[in-house]
C-alpha cells in the first residue's frame, strides 16, 4: 500500500436489495492526477462515487484515505476529509447569488449572526483568480450560463477546502467552447496540488486531460490503465464487452416506403439548450431502425419531439407523408403510431388505475371501448385479459392496480397496448429492460414480426446487444446528431461503442 | 389482508382519536367525557325531529362534499366551496322570490339550474387561471371566498329589490312553491326542517359516482389528477379536463348553497363570514377519501355531531367542543401518514409481505 | 382634505394595517421555509383569544403595560398553536392546506369553548386597557408632519413596520435567514451542505406562530376590545393575501399589508371622504382579495413563490 495514493476503494460493494450495483470493485487515485471513471448506462459509477461523497454507504469494502480507513456518512463527512463533489444536476439555489449558494452551511460571520459578506466575497474571488474559475459572485445563480453554474459547483468545493473533486458527467450539459474551459481548468486544479476524477463516457475528453482510467462494466472493475498506453479501440472494448448474446432469427428485411422522415431537427431541452442538433433520420416500413447512444445524448428529446410531447425548434418531422412537426399528441396518435416511452412509470402508465385501465389509455375514448361517452368495462376488461394472455403479463387478474404488477410485467403490458394497436410506426423506448430472458426473447420477437407485417419500427436502446440483435440498421447518436449509420453484420460492439463515445467511423 | 379495508379503516381510526381527542378535552376542564358523548348521541338520534334535522343538515354537506371530491379527483384544491355555494344561494334565492307563483316543478327545476350556473361560473374562473396561467388554485379559491362574499352581501343589500326585502340584510321568506321543504316531510319528521334536498343530494351522489365509474369524462378526470404525465402521452387534454371539473365542483358546491337556502333557511340573508358548509364539505370530502359513495356516511356523522351538539349543555359541556371534534378528525386525516405505518407494521408482525 | 381627515386616514390605516404586518411577516418565514400557512386565520384567532383573556385577568396589576404584555401573550400561545401544523407537514407529512385549514377549524372553536368554560358566555367582556391613541413623545410637536403622523396614532403600527425592517434585515443578512431561505428553495441541496432541514422548517413555523399571534392580539386590543366567534374574521387570510402580494418578501408584505389596511380603513371611514362617498363600500371590501388574484394571475404561474414551497421534503438514503 503505498502513500502515493489519496484515496483508496477496496473491494467495495454496494447492493440495493437484491440488486448488485458494485460488486467488489478497486480504485485508487494518486495524488494530482485526473483518474477517470469509464463505463456505461447503469455500469455503476455515479453509485460508486456517491459512496465517496457521503451519500450513500458501501454494503462492505473498505474506503481508505490518505492511508486511513474511514467511513462517509454524510455529505459533511466527506467535505471534512477533503472530497467535494460536482454533481451532473446542480445543487444550486436559482434564487440565491453566487456567493450565496458557495458559502451556504459554511457561513462567516461576525457576533450578531450577521453574515461577512465582504470577507465572502474576498475570499471567494481569491479563490476564482487562482484556479481561473470565472464568476461573478453578485450575480444570481439563475442568471448565469450553464458553465458558470458549474464554475460554482466547483468552487463550492475549493471554498471547503476540498482535494480531491469528483466531475460527474461534467460535459453533458456545456458547450463546446465550455467544454474546452473545463478541461483547461481541470488541468489548472491538478496544477495546484488537486486530484481529480472524473466520470464519463466520452473518449475525447479521456484523451485529453486524464492520466489514468479505471473501466467499470456491470458493476466490475474492469481494467485501469495509464490512457497514453491505451488505445480507443481496446477502451471502448472494455467498456462494452466482447460477449455475443443470443441472437433472435430473423430473415432479411424488405423495406419499403418511407414512413417516419426526420429533417435537421432541433429540439431544445428544458434549459433551452438544443439537445437535438440537425439530426436527420428516415425509417421505412418493413424495417427496424435502432438508434444506439449512451443515455443524455438526445435521445429522449427525439422522441419526445417524434411523439408530440415537446416542440422541435426547427426543421421537419414527416409520418405517412404527413408534416406532423407541430402535433398534439394524439393527432400523432391517430395517425397510426404507437409509443413505448422508456419510463413507464411515470409516462406509460398510471399506476393507481387497474391494469384493464391501463390498457385502454390510447383507445378509452373510441368505440367500441366506448359509446357517447359512457365507457364499456366488460369490453376494456376483456381486451385485458386477452392481451395479458397473449403477452404473457403476469398479475392476478386485470382488475388490480398497475402498481400491483412488477417491473417486467409493466413494461409487457406497455407493449402489448401499443403493439395491439397495429401502428404502422412503432416507437419503443428501452423494449426490454427489467425484463427476464424469457420476456426479453418473446418482445424481440414480437418487434421483428410487427416489422415482418410491413411496419416502421424505430428502437431507442442503452443495450448494444439488444441493438445488434434486432435492428436491421443502426443509427448512433451522440451529442444531438447521427455520427454514423452501420449495420448490424458488418460492425462490432466495439466500433458501435467508439461511435456511442464520440468517435467517428474510419 | 388488512390491505383491503385499509380505506375504511383509516378514517375509522381518525373518527376515533378525533372522539378521543375531545374527551381528553373533556376531561381536563372538568367534564365527565361519557356524560357529555351520551347526552350527544341521544339529542342526536333521540328524536324524530332531531333525525329529520341530521337529513336536513346532511343534505348540502354531500353537495359540497362532492365538489370538494370531483375537484381532488382532478388534482385540483378547491378551498373556496365556501363562496361557490353561498353564490348558489343567493341567486336560487333570487330566482325564486322573483318568480313566486310559478308551477312548483318548474321553479324548483329553476332554482337548481341557476344554482348550478352560478356555482359553475365561480369555480370556472379559477379553473381557467390554473389551466391557462399556471395560478395556485388554492389562494385564487381562498380569495374568490371573500370576493363572493362581499360580492353577494352587496347584491342583496343593494341589488335586489326593495319590495323583496324584509329589512336591509336580509329577504322576505320564498313562497311556499319555491321551498325545498314539504309537507309530508314535514308531518313525517314533526316538523324538522329536513326537506327534497336530501333527495337532491342522492340523486347527486349517484350522478358523480357514475361519472367516474363509468363515463369518459370520469376517466380523463382520474387520469389527470394521477398522472398528468401520463395523461397528456395518452393524448389527453390536461387543460380541458381541468376547467371541467372545477365547472362541476363549483356547480356542485352552488346546488349545495341553494339547498341550505331555500331549505334550511328559506330565504336570502347578509353573512358576516363563509358558509361553514364550505369547510365542512371538505372536511366531509377529506374523512370519505374523496369516494363519492362514502361521503353521505360521512357527511351523516358531521351531521349527527352538529344536532347532537346542543344536547350537551345538558351535560353543562359548551357545544363548541363538537367543532373541536370534528376539527381534530379532520387533522387526524392530515396526519394518517401515522396510521399507515401503524398497519404497515401490524402487516409485518404478521409475516406478510 | 382637512388636515385632521388626513391624520384620521393615516392613523386608522395603521390601526388596521398593524395586525396584517406582523402577521404577514410570520407567513413569510413561514412558506420562505417551505411550509405553506394559509392557517394565520386560525393562528390569529388563537392570539386575540390568548390576549383578550390575559388583558381582562392581570389588566388590574400590570396597568399601562397590559396590552403590550398581552401581545407577547398572544404570540406565546401563536407558537404552542403552530407547533400542531409544523409536527403535521414536516413529521407526519401532511398535506400542507389541509393542516393549516385544521388550524383555522380549531381555533374558533377552541377559544370559543374555553371562553364559556371561563366565563360561562359566549364572549368576554370588554378590555379595559386597550391599545388607545398614542401620541410620540416630543415628535408630535412638529408642526404638520407630527400631526399627521406621531399624533393621536398607533403605536403597534410603527411597532409593526420596524418589526418589518427587523425581518428584512434578519431573512437577508443573517446565517439564520440565508439557511431557512435555502430550505425553502432547494432542500436537498441544503441537506447536502448539513443543513438541518427539518429543524430550520420547525423554526418558520414557529415564528409564523409567535407573530401570527401577536398580530391577533393586536388586533383584538385595537379594533375589536373583547373577543367572541367574529373577532377575527377574514385578517388572517388577508394576511396571506399581503404574503403573496408581496412577493414573500418582508418590506413587500409589510407595504402590501399597509395597502389593504388603507382598504380596511377606507370601507369604514369612506364615506366622509370627498370623492369616495359614492364608491360602495363592497369594492373596498374586495380590493385586497380582488387585487390578489390579480396579481397572481400576472405572475403566469412563474417561479415567485420559494420553489420548494409546499413540497414535504424526505431524506433519501
Amino acid at each position: 500500500m503505498t502513500h502515493d495514493y489519496v484515496i483508496e476503494m477496496r473491494d467495495i460493494t454496494k447492493r440495493f436489495g437484491e440488486f448488485v450495483a458494485n460488486d467488489h470493485i478497486n480504485l485508487n487515485v494518486k495524488k494530482g492526477e485526473i483518474h477517470a471513471l469509464l463505463g456505461e448506462n447503469g455500469a455503476g459509477k455515479s453509485t460508486l462515487m456517491n459512496m465517496l461523497a457521503g451519500l450513500l454507504e458501501p454494503t462492505s469494502g473498505e474506503i481508505v484515505i490518505n492511508g486511513q480507513s474511514v467511513t462517509i456518512e454524510s455529505p459533511s463527512k466527506a467535505a471534512q476529509l477533503g472530497i467535494g463533489m460536482v454533481h451532473q444536476h446542480f445543487m444550486l439555489v436559482d434564487a440565491f447569488t453566487v456567493t450565496e449558494n458557495i458559502i451556504l452551511g459554511s457561513e462567516t460571520t461576525n457576533a450578531a449572526g450577521m453574515i461577512d459578506l465582504k470577507k465572502a466575497t474576498a475570499e471567494i474571488t481569491a479563490l476564482s483568480k487562482k484556479y481561473g474559475l470565472e464568476v461573478d459572485p453578485t450575480a444570481k445563480v439563475a442568471d448565469i450560463s450553464v458553465g458558470a453554474q458549474q464554475r460554482v459547483e466547483i468552487l463550492k468545493t475549493l471554498y471547503r477546502g476540498a482535494d480531491l473533486l469528483i466531475f460527474d458527467e461534467p460535459t453533458a450539459v456545456l458547450t463546446p467552447d465550455e467544454i474546452a474551459e473545463l478541461l483547461k481548468i481541470m488541468k489548472v486544479l491538478v496544477a495546484e496540488g488537486k486530484s481529480i476524477v472524473l466520470i464519463t463516457h466520452k473518449l475525447d475528453e479521456i484523451r485529453a486531460v486524464a492520466d489514468r482510467v479505471t473501466v467499470i462494466r456491470r458493476g466490475k472493475s474492469i481494467e485501469t490503465v495509464d490512457v497514453a498506453g491505451a488505445t480507443n479501440d481496446d477502451l471502448a472494448e472494455w467498456m462494452v464487452g466482447r460477449s455475443v448474446s443470443f441472437k433472435t432469427e430473423k430473415i432479411a428485411p424488405n423495406p419499403k416506403e418511407v414512413v417516419l422522415s426526420i429533417e435537421n431537427l432541433v429540439v431544445n431541452e428544458n434549459r433551452g439548450i438544443p439537445a437535438v442538433k440537425n439530426l436527420s433520420l428516415d425509417v421505412r416500413a418493413g424495417e427496424i431502425v435502432g438508434i444506439a447512444g449512451i443515455d443524455g445524448n438526445g435521445q429522449s428529446e427525439l422522441i419526445q419531439a417524434i411523439t408530440g410531447l415537446r416542440r422541435a425548434k426547427s426543421g421537419k418531422i414527416t409520418i405517412k407523408g404527413v408534416d406532423v412537426t407541430h402535433y398534439s399528441p394524439r393527432k400523432i396518435t391517430e395517425l397510426s403510431v404507437g409509443h413505448v416511452p422508456e419510463d413507464r412509470h411515470r409516462d406509460g402508465m398510471i399506476l393507481d388505475m387497474t391494469v384493464a385501465e391501463n390498457f385502454a389509455l390510447q383507445t378509452y375514448y373510441k368505440e367500441p371501448i366506448s359509446k357517447n361517452g359512457i365507457l364499456n368495462y366488460s369490453k376494456i376488461n376483456e381486451k385485458a385479459r386477452q392481451l395479458m394472455e397473449e403477452f404473457d403479463v403476469r398479475g392476478a387478474g386485470e382488475l388490480i392496480p398497475g402498481k400491483s404488477l412488477s417491473g417486467g410485467n409493466q413494461q409487457k403490458a406497455v407493449i402489448a397496448r401499443e403493439i395491439d394497436r397495429d401502428p404502422d410506426l412503432l416507437i419503443v423506448s428501452q423494449p426490454t429492460r427489467g425484463l427476464d430472458v424469457g420476456a426479453i426473447e418473446y418482445i424481440r420477437k414480437r418487434l421483428i414480426a410487427e416489422r415482418d407485417k410491413g411496419k416502421a419500427v424505430l428502437v431507442v436502446s442503452f443495450e448494444l446487444d439488444e441493438i445488434l440483435d434486432v435492428s436491421d440498421r443502426i443509427a448512433v447518436i451522440h451529442d444531438g446528431s447521427i455520427h454514423g449509420i452501420v449495420l448490424p453484420a458488418e460492425t462490432t460492439k466495439q466500433e458501435l461503442g467508439m461511435l456511442m463515445a464520440g468517435g467517428h467511423l474510419k | 389482508m388488512l390491505k383491503k379495508y385499509e380505506s375504511i379503516l383509516i378514517p375509522l381510526m381518525a373518527v376515533l382519536s378525533g372522539l378521543l381527542l375531545g374527551a381528553v378535552v373533556m376531561l381536563v376542564f372538568g367534564y365527565d367525557p361519557i356524560w357529555g358523548y351520551e347526552e350527544l348521541f341521544y339529542t342526536a338520534f333521540g328524536s324524530v325531529k332531531n333525525i329529520g334535522e341530521i337529513f336536513r343538515a346532511v343534505a348540502p354537506l354531500v353537495f359540497t362534499a362532492l365538489g370538494f371530491a370531483v375537484a381532488s379527483r382532478a388534482g385540483f384544491f378547491n378551498v373556496g366551496l365556501s363562496g361557490q355555494a353561498l353564490v348558489g344561494w343567493v341567486f336560487a334565492g333570487w330566482f325564486a322570490l322573483a318568480n313566486p307563483d310559478m308551477p312548483r316543478p318548474i321553479l324548483i327545476l329553476g332554482t337548481v339550474i341557476v344554482a348550478m350556473l352560478a356555482g359553475g361560473i365561480a369555480g370556472a374562473i379559477p379553473g381557467f387561471l390554473r389551466a391557462f396561467l399556471g395560478t395556485s388554485e388554492v389562494i385564487v379559491t381562498i380569495m374568490m371566498n371573500y370576493i363572493l362574499l362581499y360580492f353577494s352581501n352587496h347584491i342583496i343589500r343593494d341589488v335586489f329589490a326593495d319590495e323583496l326585502m324584509k329589512n336591509t340584510d336580509s329577504s322576505i321568506n320564498v313562497s311556499a312553491n319555491a321551498s325545498y321543504q314539504t309537507e309530508w316531510l314535514r308531518a313525517l319528521t314533526d316538523n324538522s326542517r329536513m326537506n327534497i334536498g336530501i333527495f337532491f343530494a342522492l340523486i347527486a351522489v349517484f350522478v358523480i359516482w357514475f361519472l367516474f365509474a363509468k363515463t369518459t369524462l370520469g376517466f380523463e378526470i382520474r387520469a389527470a389528477g394521477l398522472n398528468p404525465t401520463a395523461a397528456d402521452y395518452a393524448g389527453m387534454s390536461t387543460k380541458r379536463t381541468i376547467v371541467l371539473s372545477m365547472v362541476i365542483s363549483g356547480a356542485l358546491a352552488g346546488l349545495g348553497g341553494a339547498v341550505q337556502g331555500l331549505g334550511t333557511f328559506q330565504n336570502v340573508y347578509i353573512q358576516s363570514s363563509n358558509l361553514d358548509i364550505g369547510f365542512n364539505g371538505m372536511s366531509v370530502a377529506l374523512l370519505a377519501s374523496n369516494s363519492p359513495l362514502g361521503i353521505p356516511f360521512a357527511a351523516f356523522l358531521f351531521g349527527a355531531l352538529q344536532v347532537g351538539s346542543s344536547g350537551m349543555v345538558r351535560a353543562q359541556i359548551p357545544p363548541e367542543l363538537v367543532n373541536v371534534v370534528t376539527a381534530s378528525i379532520i387533522f387526524f386525516i392530515g396526519v394518517k401518514y401515522i396510521f399507515e405505518q401503524l398497519l404497515k407494521s401490524k402487516r409485518f408482525a404478521k409475516g406478510g409481505k | 382634505m382637512s388636515l385632521n381627515l388626513l391624520a384620521l386616514l393615516i392613523s386608522q390605516m395603521l390601526i388596521y394595517s398593524a395586525p396584517l404586518i406582523f402577521t404577514s411577516l410570520g407567513g413569510v418565514f413561514s412558506e420562505r421555509a417551505g411550509i405553506v400557512n394559509v392557517g394565520l386565520e386560525g393562528t390569529m384567532v388563537i392570539g386575540a383569544f390568548a390576549g383578550v383573556v390575559f388583558n381582562i385577568e392581570f389588566a388590574e396589576q400590570l396597568g399601562k403595560m397590559t396590552p403590550l404584555v398581552a401581545v407577547l401573550v398572544g404570540g406565546l400561545v401563536g407558537i404552542l398553536f403552530q407547533l400542531i401544523h409544523a409536527t403535521a407537514t414536516v413529521i407526519f407529512r401532511a398535506d400542507h392546506v389541509v393542516s393549516g385549514t385544521v388550524l383555522n377549524l380549531l381555533a374558533p372553536a377552541f377559544s370559543v369553548f374555553l371562553v364559556k368554560v371561563i366565563y360561562g358566555k359566549g364572549q368576554t367582556d370588554s378590555i379595559r386597557q386597550s391599545f388607545g391613541k398614542f401620541s410620540f413623545p416630543g415628535l408630535s410637536k412638529i408642526p404638520v408632519i407630527g400631526d399627521l403622523f406621531f399624533k393621536n396614532t398607533s403605536l403597534m403600527g410603527y411597532v409593526a413596520i420596524a418589526t418589518a425592517f427587523v425581518a428584512w434585515f434578519v431573512l437577508y443578512k443573517t446565517r439564520f435567514g440565508l439557511r431557512l431561505r435555502s430550505v425553502g428553495e432547494h432542500p436537498q441541496a441544503a441537506d447536502t451542505l448539513g443543513i438541518n432541514v427539518y429543524k430550520m422548517r420547525f423554526a418558520g413555523v414557529m415564528i409564523a406562530g409567535f407573530l401570527g399571534g401577536i398580530g391577533g392580539a393586536v388586533s383584538a386590543q385595537s379594533v375589536n376590545i373583547n373577543f367572541s366567534a367574529t373577532t377575527i374574521v377574514g385578517s388572517g387570510f388577508i394576511a396571506l393575501a399581503a404574503v403573496i402580494f408581496g412577493k414573500w418578501n418582508p418590506l413587500g408584505a409589510m407595504l402590501a399589508s399597509l395597502f389593504f389596511g388603507l382598504s380596511q380603513s377606507l370601507a369604514v371611514i369612506g364615506s366622509q371622504l370627498p370623492g369616495l362617498q359614492n364608491v360602495p363600500a363592497v369594492y373596498l371590501q374586495m380590493a385586497p382579495y380582488l387585487i390578489t388574484v390579480i396579481a397572481l394571475a400576472a405572475f403566469f404561474g412563474k417561479a415567485v413563490a420559494p420553489k420548494a414551497d409546499g413540497v414535504n421534503y424526505i431524506k433519501t438514503k
